[in-house]
């Protein structure tokens, strides 16, 4: 039977318990994630996180969770209440919405039923992603308009144009998947991957997908909706209580859902990963093992996330959307060419992967001419005088000669010494004079 | 062929969860439509037309169309509204419409419009109902072999090829049109040189050859609110930013008068002291 097949004939209870077990797993994760963020930054950072509740600290993410919905609520006066009701729950449904066709394992028996680790499998699966992205943003653009306050404002703007600018680069990268897998099923794409996983046959698209995933999720250093040194809290700078937390909620859990849809999208989403594929005629890709792969390799790119935030510092806001329009987008429309034209030679059967090689090998040569071939950049011509460092302060000249004190008659060597004691010695003394002399 | 019969039985039969689904999503999609008339607010219309558009897309899925519905969610109620919100919100939440008509005789022609649509509408309904056979999009079989996207594709891509680019072309054109527009080069015309400028002054062409004077800034305090002084002691009138004074004494109006022991005191005979004017 197919996959579709056995999804289809799923008993009511069946559906429910994974429905059930799908809410849990978004909330559940959502509180390991926080913790673990807490706890690896720490460690990133040479400190030691949390470490009061439980042991280690390790409880701090069930007792923030038992706190926060019984924090204050407050609205502030000049917000829509309406809207402002509405943002936070419009941000967490599509979330949780999009696990419903992420394919966990493949066919096992959940009491006696066969069934497919999957609540649906949609022709069109990997749509439905995109579309509960694309509608997560909703809430956080109302988010920061019924706030009615100008950093929530600013927040809100940064996000819509930060989600549409990123949305394309992200449905692109999934066009050469789709190509591969001949498919928008995402049970289907990971069936197709049995041979190769794409994310070595389709780098390009991997990595594109990779950084738009983070931007699209708001996540550093793609956090600019949520720059606390330049907005506050940005879109949710007036939201408390149980209000924050589903927003908080909703940002992990969209986090869980991009790194889950990245893994089935190129990492061959709940196959085994090669040396452990080739025990005993693939056994440990049977029966719930699978599970743990899907989870392994989604965990890495949770961590991935984590150390990102750690590592990176956040991007201009320009310099964000240059990256977005300018290379990410222009970058994945040529390598979809490409990739069509390869799978259009490929389809005429006369010609051999020898011919393509060659052929790519010989186009690769004459690109690297040209890019020869082109004139150079003209040196950029440095300002007469003061040299000046890329930080833009001026800098005493790298072959300064600094006059040796041998040479100097003994008694200008014990006035200037003198005058050095009396001025208080040092380089920060010598900056701090040299900067006075310049200005 | 028998599958073929199966979803034109099917075509014909509204199964219970449809009807359902349909007299919960249409009476939804019709309150979002009146919604976004009504709507005082423009982000209110915005977001009754986001509801409008997530029913419908959910119609086409319970239609056998996934494909149409997930598009109509992704790109209309996606990246389109959102783009409307974008715009509502550079404009500022408290904007209205403003009840001054532009365009003349709009109502008019708004009007004519409006029923030559739906007199079209419902003439292309009335058709699909009664002449049209309906064959279902259920099941592979029933679109000759292929599902539901593949057959869009290969239509787009062999029949519909010369719309789908001239569509593409006029998007494409619509977009450069619109930036062209919006960057307008204003030196175009002309931006005067300072001498121009000058010449134009004392011809007469502005108000007065020389710009405005300067506040007292320096002779008796720092504020940008105190007047300039003329040479016989009086007050410079050019000198006030009237926004600046007309904010400061009106705001210190009731205050002064307060003081002035102007205002009527309390009621002695209420209950309620007279209204503190703060």
């Amino acid at each position: 039977m197919t996959r579709a097949q056995l999804l289809a004939d799923d008993p009511i209870w069946l559906i429910l318990i994974k429905a059930v077990a799908l809410l849990l797993l978004g909330a559940l994760a959502t509180m390991a994630m926080i913790i673990l963020e807490r706890k690896i930054v720490a460690r990133m950072q040479h400190r030691p996180g949390p470490n009061r509740v439980g042991p280690n600290g390790w409880f701090q993410s069930i007792a923030d969770a038992i706190k926060l919905p019984f924090k204050e609520q407050i609205i502030p006066d000049t917000a829509d209440r309406k809207v402002y009701f509405l943002a936070p729950i419009m941000s967490t449904i599509p979330a949780f919405l999009a696990f419903s066709v992420i394919p966990f394992g493949p066919e096992v028996s959940i009491f006696g039923e066969r069934t497919v680790l999957q609540l649906v499998d949609l022709p069109v699966g990997v749509l439905v992603v995109l579309a509960c992205s694309s509608m997560g943003v909703y809430g956080i653009v109302l988010a920061g308009w019924s706030s009615g306050s100008p950093y929530p404002l600013l927040g809100g703007l940064r996000s819509a144009a930060q989600v549409i600018s990123y949305e394309i680069a992200m449905g692109l990268s999934i066009v050469a998947v789709i190509l591969y897998s001949g498919s928008l099923s995402t049970g289907d794409i990971v069936d197709k991957q049995a041979s190769g996983w794409y994310f070595y046959l389709l780098i390009p698209s991997f990595l594109i997908y990779f950084v738009s995933m983070i931007g699209e999720t708001n996540r550093a250093p793609f956090d600019l909706p949520e720059a606390e040194s330049e907005l506050v809290g940005g879109f949710h700078t007036e939201y408390s209580s149980m209000k924050f937390a589903l927003f908080f909620l909703a940002e992990y859990v969209n986090m869980v859902i991009v790194s889950a849809f990245c893994t089935t999208l190129f990492f061959g989403g709940y196959m085994a990963p090669w040396p452990i594929s080739l025990i005993d005629a693939n056994y440990f890709n049977t029966g719930w093992w699978p599970l743990l792969w899907f989870f392994g390799k989604t965990w890495i790119f949770l961590f991935v996330f984590i150390w990102l935030r750690g590592t990176l510092p956040r991007l201009r806001y320009d310099q964000f959307m240059r990256l977005g329009w300018k290379i990410l987008v222009p970058a994945n429309l040529v390598w979809i060419v490409l990739v069509v034209a390869l799978r259009a030679f490929r389809n005429q059967n006369d010609i051999s992967p020898t011919t393509i090689l060659v052929t790519g090998g010989i186009a690769l040569v004459v690109l690297i001419g040209v890019v020869f071939l082109l004139p150079e950049r003209a040196p950029r011509t440095e300002g007469q005088g003061v040299p000046v460092t890329g930080g833009g302060y001026p800098v005493p000249p790298l072959d300064l000669k600094v006059p040796n004190k041998a040479d100097l008659k003994p008694k200008v060597r014990r006035r200037r010494e003198k005058a050095a004691v009396s001025a208080g010695v040092g380089t920060a003394g010598g900056a701090d004079a040299q900067k006075e002399t310049e200005q | 062929m028998s599958a073929l019969l199966l979803a034109q039985e099917a075509a014909t039969h509204v199964s219970t969860g449809e009807a359902i689904s349909f007299w919960v999503l249409g009476p939804l999609a019709l309150a979002g439509g009146l919604g976004m008339i009504f709507a005082r607010n423009a982000v209110h219309s915005a977001l009754f037309l986001v509801m409008t558009m997530l029913s419908l897309g959910v119609m086409y899925m319970v239609q056998q169309g996934p494909f149409l519905g997930f598009v109509q969610i992704i790109v209309y109620t996606g990246a389109i509204m959102m783009l409307f919100l974008f715009v509502l919100m550079l404009v500022g939440r408290d904007s209205s419409d403003s009840v001054v008509e532009v365009l003349r005789g709009q109502r008019l022609w708004a009007t004519v419009l409006g029923v030559g649509l739906a007199v079209l509408i419902v003439a292309a309904v009335a058709r699909a109902l009664t002449e049209v056979r309906p064959l279902g999009l259920a099941g592979t079989e029933a679109n000759g072999g292929r599902g539901n996207v593949a057959n869009i594709g290969l239509k787009l891509f062999t029949d519909y090829v010369f719309p789908f680019e001239l569509t593409s072309a006029l998007l494409i054109t619509a977009a450069v049109g619109a930036m062209v527009l919006g960057y307008v080069d204003r030196h175009v015309r002309g931006r005067k040189t300072q001498k121009e400028l000058v010449e134009a002054r004392f011809r007469g062409e502005h108000d007065r050859p020389s710009p405005l004077p300067g506040p007292g800034v320096f002779a008796t305090s720092n504020s940008v609110a105190t007047p300039a002084l003329l040479p016989d002691g009086s007050v410079a009138e050019e000198s006030l930013s009237r926004l600046i004074d007309a904010t400061a004494s009106e705001k210190l109006d009731e205050e002064r008068k307060a003081v002035a022991g102007a205002l009527p005191g309390p009621d002695a005979r209420a209950l309620a002291p007279g209204k503190e004017e703060s």
